[in-house]
């Protein structure tokens, strides 16, 4: 469903993602791992359109994302790392706007929508500004809009971050329904290992833009020797803790933030 | 195309629930109209002119036009950094529906700003010499909501983050406005001034605005129509064009 092959991305003197290739097959649960500026978001990013990739293939269900956008387009869903609702407008109202831009018939569109804010605990506040959300309730909001649609492959950049470990359960029960119910390939990055061997069915470990490693968590604990993935996680990419350098996204977040006087 | 209305609508929602910011915008118009309007008065009558009320209103209403149109493009810098871009970035829809709706959204906003202006203009003693005329001075505010939406966009699509933003409000709006002939007849001026005037598009909207409403013009009205429409073509091209060159 996810072909990768020779992928390469610069920036500059800095190679985010340096000579990736791997497959994910249909049906499949792909978590991809990393530890922080490893160049999962990157990649992520490459193969949702948003970016152009210096060098290398990417398939989507067979289609080339760069020249078949559209197409390609059509077939994954996301619910990206960062937030990406529109904060003047309603719970409602965002999943409304997302529901058209991704064509969702509309009578399907309204009952989906109420069915995932009831499932994360949104119905009552549906009316409300997302402004005024708390950080979890933003993050629930974004998931739940993810599943409005039903792609053939679903991407969840760090989808857990920040969230209680009850809506943590509600998302992989959920994560896994439609995996079953429906066949919908995932692809997904987390920093939390128990999640990514629990959910799984198989791993790709990135560091410094190169994959490390990659098969069935049980291959990847036994390849490193280890009882746990974290540990294995660690034996493959060290213990030295990496900086993400803050993009211009974070210094004007704080500049909005300023503004609004902490609103946000 | 509900891609481009739900987009349109999402602007417009968006501008109705910020009333500080409608009320905001409102001020720096206000004094112009008001202390530019009570304040050059006597000279301009002197000079053979007529009342500088009338003749600086319709200059005003471009204004806030213009800076409401060219901020609204610029709210893609917004969207881009607190992250609503991606999501429609990723949607199965084309770029050029994206920017449309954008654009006609930021258009209609700027519009509905131009007509709250022309209201206190009109409280504040304007009167159009032909009110029959009224509807056509609609046309010309359009026009020019769409050609600074338009840019505004190009230009939104070309920058990373808010740094740039002064930058274009000193050396683009401000210069745009100022040399639009909105506070001053665009007659006799002196050569260097006369050619930036007249290649800065807002002067035609505003001498269109002034050709229907009060029967004064330096171009003409139909001139001022046609520069406007060629210049809205264009740069919607190129807001399109860098619109779908955007990564995030």
């Amino acid at each position: 469903m996810i072909q990768v092959r020779n992928l390469v991305k610069t920036f500059g003197t800095f190679t985010a993602v340096n000579d990736v290739s791997f497959d994910v097959a249909e049906g499949e649960i792909f978590a991809f791992l990393g530890p922080n500026g490893a160049g999962k978001t990157t990649t992520i990013k490459m193969l949702t359109t948003l970016l152009r990739p210096t060098s290398g293939a990417i398939e989507l269900d067979g289609l080339d994302p760069q020249t078949k956008q559209n197409e390609a387009r059509k077939r994954f869903g996301i619910v990206f790392q960062d937030p990406s609702l529109d904060g003047e407008l309603s719970a409602a109202e965002n999943m409304e706007i997302h529901g058209v831009l991704y064509h969702v018939p509309r009578k399907l569109r309204r009952q989906r929508s109420e069915e995932l804010l009831k499932l994360f605990e949104l119905w009552d506040r549906r009316a409300e500004q997302v402004k005024k959300f708390s950080g979890g309730m933003k993050r629930r909001l974004e998931i739940a809009r993810g599943f409005l649609h039903t792609p053939k492959i679903l991407f969840l950049d760090e989808p857990t971050l920040g969230l209680d470990p009850q809506s943590r359960n509600q998302l992989w029960t959920h994560v896994k329904k439609v995996n079953e119910a429906e066949r919908v390939t995932v692809f997904l990055t987390t920093h939390y290992m128990d999640e990514a061997d629990r959910v799984a069915h198989r791993i790709g470990v990135i560091d410094h833009g190169k994959l490390v490693a990659q098969g069935t968590p049980k291959a990847i604990k036994e390849q490193t020797g280890k009882e746990s993935l974290e540990e294995a996680f660690l034996a493959l990419t060290g213990s030295t803790i990496r900086d993400e350098s803050a993009g211009s996204a974070d210094q004007m977040r704080q500049f909005a933030r300023m503004w609004s006087g902490g609103r946000r | 195309m509900s891609a481009i209305y739900i987009l349109w609508l999402r602007e417009l929602k968006r501008y109705t629930r910020s009333r500080v910011q409608i009320v905001a915008s409102m001020g720096q118009p206000l004094l112009y109209l008001f202390v530019l309007g009570f304040g050059l008065g006597p000279v301009f009558q002197r000079a053979g002119n007529g009342d500088y009320r009338q003749f600086v209103s319709p200059g005003v209403i471009g204004m806030v036009v213009l800076f409401s149109s060219i901020f609204s493009g610029l709210g893609l810098l917004f969207d881009r950094q607190f992250g609503f871009l991606k999501e429609t970035l990723v949607a199965p829809v084309s770029r050029l529906q994206i920017m449309a709706g954008r654009t006609l959204g930021g258009a209609t906003v700027a519009v509905l700003q131009g007509l709250l202006v022309s209201l206190v203009c009109v409280i504040a003693g304007f009167r159009p010499v032909h009110p029959a005329a009224v509807p056509l001075a609609l046309v010309f505010m359009m026009l020019i909501a769409v050609v600074f939406s338009a840019l505004g966009v190009a230009i939104g699509s070309s920058l990373q983050d808010m740094q740039g933003f002064q930058l274009i409000m000193n050396f683009m709006v401000m210069p745009l406005f100022f040399l639009s002939g909105a506070l001053f007849p665009l007659n006799g001026l002196p050569k260097v001034l006369e050619l930036a005037t007249s290649i800065d598009p807002l002067s035609y909207g505003i001498d269109g605005m002034r050709a229907v409403l009060l029967g004064i013009t330096h171009f003409g009205a139909f001139t001022d129509a046609v520069v406007l429409v060629a210049v809205g073509a264009v740069l919607l091209v190129i807001g399109a064009y860098r619109f779908s060159k955007i990564e995030i």
